[in-house]
């Protein structure tokens, strides 16, 4: 959670609003590859796409 | 504990109460050449060479801001969308697997540590690292490099214990990557090559100056300047110079390890001649600003060991200390020690004269009974010797000519061999320069040699008037030492120079006179000292060449067995391992390629059983999942995922070793799935986020990146905002 907060701080501080919507979406993106990575379940997890 | 990693030359070093403890690259361990990878092995070796586990670590400190670099790289993006796809899919894996997460990343390889993770900016960590180890009370400090987060090349003042910097140049505008542009144009490799293209220009004419200057350059009096992105493809692409740059100088890039021609020569002499333009107009515009007699130099710029040696004859400066590590290695030294005098406040306790570098030897060492231990173990023929008659007998050999391997304590910080991990030769000798270049490194036949010359006698050979402990100078051979040229050898030009010898020390003077040259007193290097010094009571000559210990494409030595291997692969004669002699002769022949690598050692493991069974245990769940999904569906592959599930946990509760072929090729598949949908993922997200941002903020006139010449602005320098990023070395932006 704190990492969340830490990337708000970075917009918020840095004040770029425009960045908020590519960096959601990579974040995400970026949970799905952290957390299949190196993991047994990565295929099944990539199957759903 | 102070980290670098993830662009080039990852690093640790550790520093405790004010003294720099252990500090060493990752490359060395790994053996793989400036290994970006998180550097777990250079971190280990800290902790045990300060006997310390991660739970004493009272502070860790990263060397960059990863959120502002990740900002800097999206906005990059933005600018240049929708051409920069291929960068992107480059880019953008690693920093959604690690570099987001670095503060998880550090404290998943250092288990035990609770404490925060500082992140001062990356300008601030070479500033950092250049003027707290200096000897010098006040300085002022420059900073040159590709980039950073946002910046280029930086300035400002270091007092007692604290830095601060004044102005900075932004990103794309580089003096580094314009360095970089040209080593990749004239077929070296980047972030590698640049050494050679340095090499390379006295062999050149600087023809091409004032073409630089007038397309793609706008350089003002106090050393700021911009570049026009038009002649470049770094932001966008995954090359550095465009069509446009290729059209400007006459054709393609030289093909790598093709013949090198006198338009690379001319390139390279060029570049070097504007690089060292820039540098001293930004020296004497920072001497101008801040008063200060003295400076400072760190990032990758600094290690342009020509243009600091004319800076100094300049006399610009009184004085001039430069960070040995001054690339990004050097980041983790000043990430720690900005925590220790910055962050803490504590007192920094300097003379003037000396540094609190240690000579830079901070890596892991071997003591004699250790070597001798090893080399008896592996049944390899030697001879311990006590260290006078080694000594003498290696002098010895470099008199004969024979070209020495010289191993002993610990391995220097920073990407420099000064007398520890070096191969030794005797500097008088005509064909030395070619046979160490051919026969031992496996290089270029181009490439200069450095010599290494007792500091007591250093203004008898050089045109120089002090230490140059750390080889980041290039002085010229005084003239004394160097011999006159016929009218035809003067009518030489490129290559063909190379053959005429210029002076009494042939193999260590470059084509212009020049030499890059290593100082070494009885103080920071006792070993070395007394060999010299031998040498010189056999020969007259207290100089000898000094070049890294290893061959082309690898990092230098580390372990006594590094150098064993190196030794045997190449025509070295000798090896001295600590006071252990080994004659090449003597020697076995290597059978069988040892193999070294970690990484190859690694690919040899079996996975553990409670690691199988997890992997059963996990499989079996994802079976009997999909089979109660099938059943909810009446697919009529129900029974085969039941049969899968029922599989898998019989294997991982009786017998997991079954399951190793299987996990084997189920994680290669996981791997390749992983990579083929993280791809095409990031695609649709550039498609569908990046480039409709990129065009609406293009609309709205918004741009991330000034990529304009402003003709009315008197100067690029910025300055640095006193509550911006160096401000908040808690945060990573």
């Amino acid at each position: 959670m704190g990492h969340f907060k830490d990337i708000w701080g970075f917009l918020r501080t840095r004040k770029k609003w425009w960045l908020i919507p590519i960096i959601t979406v990579l974040l995400l993106l970026s949970l799905i590859i952290v957390l299949s990575q190196g993991s047994a379940l990565a295929p099944f997890i990539y199957a759903i796409f | 504990m102070g980290i670098s990693a993830f662009y080039h030359d990852s690093a640790a070093c550790l520093v405790h109460n004010g003294r720099i403890v252990a500090a060493a690259q990752e490359e060395r361990f790994t053996r793989k050449k400036h290994d970006h990878r998180f550097p777990e092995n250079a971190i280990a070796y800290c902790l045990e060479e300060g006997d310390i586990t991660a739970e004493d670590l009272s502070y860790v400190s990263f060397y960059d801001k990863p959120f502002l670099k990740f900002e800097r790289l999206l906005e990059t993006y933005l600018t240049f969308a929708p051409s920069g796809l291929n960068s992107y899919l480059k880019a953008m894996p690693l920093w959604l697997k690690e570099k987001l997460w670095m503060g998880d990343l550090i404290k998943k390889n250092l288990p035990g540590y609770k404490c925060d993770i500082s992140y001062p900016e990356h300008h601030q960590s070479h500033a950092a690292s250049a003027f707290f180890p200096s000897p010098f009370e006040e300085a002022a400090i420059i900073t040159m490099d590709g980039v950073g987060e946002w910046t280029t090349a930086s300035w400002g003042i270091g007092s007692a214990n604290r830095i601060d910097l004044h102005s900075e140049l932004h990103f794309p505008h580089s003096l580094g990557l314009l360095y970089t542009a040209f080593t990749y144009y004239t077929g070296f490799k980047v972030n590698n090559g640049e050494y050679k293209v340095m090499g390379l220009a006295p062999y050149g004419k600087p023809k091409y100056v004032q073409t630089i200057f007038d397309n793609l350059i706008d350089l003002r009096e106090d050393g700021s300047f911009r570049l026009d992105m038009s002649y470049f493809n770094y932001c966008q692409g995954l090359t550095m110079t465009s069509d446009k740059f290729h059209k400007l100088f006459g054709g393609p890039p030289r093909k790598p390890e093709s013949n090198i021609n006198q338009r690379e020569m001319d390139l390279a002499a060029s570049v070097q001649a504007v690089t060292e333009e820039i540098m001293l107009r930004t020296a004497r515009h920072v001497r101008r600003e801040t008063g200060h007699r003295n400076l400072c130099l760190a990032g990758g710029v600094a290690l342009n060991c020509v243009a600091n040696g004319k800076i100094l004859r300049e006399r610009i400066f009184d004085d001039i200390w430069i960070q040995p590590a001054a690339g990004d290695a050097g980041g983790s030294l000043g990430a720690a020690l900005f925590i220790w005098y910055q962050i803490l406040g504590n007192k920094r306790n300097v003379d003037g004269v000396n540094d609190l570098q240690r000579g830079s030897y901070l890596g892991p060492g071997w003591d004699d009974d250790e070597i001798e231990s090893w080399l008896s173990t592996a049944g390899f023929p030697f001879r311990r010797m006590d260290e006078t008659d080694l000594i003498n007998t290696i002098s010895d050999d470099i008199t004969a000519g024979r070209v020495i391997g010289w191993f002993g304590g610990r391995m220097e910080f920073g990407p420099r061999a000064l007398g520890n991990r070096s191969i030794i030769g005797d500097a008088r000798s005509e064909s030395m320069q070619s046979t160490i270049n051919l026969k031992i490194k496996y290089r270029e036949s181009f490439r200069p040699f450095a010599p290494t010359v007792l500091i007591e006698d250093v203004e008898e050979y050089f045109e120089i008037d002090r230490a140059s402990p750390y080889m980041l100078l290039v002085a010229p051979v005084r003239k004394s030492h160097r011999r006159e040229l016929s009218e035809e050898e003067e009518k030489l030009f490129g290559m063909e120079k190379l053959r005429i010898p210029r002076s009494d020390i042939p193999a260590i003077t470059h084509v212009d006179y020049s030499s890059r040259l290593q100082t070494v007193s009885r103080k920071d290097n006792p070993r070395y000292h007394r060999l010299i010094s031998n040498f010189k009571v056999k020969t007259g000559y207290g100089i000898v060449i000094n070049t890294s210990f290893n061959v082309r494409g690898e990092p230098i030595v580390c372990t006594p067995e590094d150098a064993y291997l190196c030794f045997m692969r190449t025509e070295m004669d000798i090896l001295a391992l600590g006071n252990c002699l080994l004659k090449k002769d003597d020697q076995p022949p290597l059978e069988q390629e040892k193999e070294h690598s970690p990484e190859k050692r690694k690919s040899h493991k079996v996975k553990s059983k409670p690691k199988l069974r997890k992997f059963g245990l996990i499989m079996t769940g994802a079976f009997a999942a999909l089979c109660v999904l099938l059943y909810l569906r009446n697919a009529i592959l129900m029974p085969y995922a039941a049969g899968l599930s029922g599989f898998f946990l019989f294997s991982a509760l009786l017998y997991p070793k079954l399951l190793w072929p299987i996990e084997k090729f189920w994680m290669k598949l996981a791997s390749v799935m992983s990579y083929i949908m993280t791809r095409v993922l990031l695609t649709l997200v550039y498609f569908l986020a990046v480039v409709p941002t990129g065009l609406i903020m293009r609309l709205l006139l918004k741009k991330p990146l000034q990529l304009d010449f402003k003709r009315e602005m008197k100067t690029y320098w910025v300055d640095v905002n006193p509550e911006g990023p160096c401000s908040r070395s808690e945060k990573q932006y």
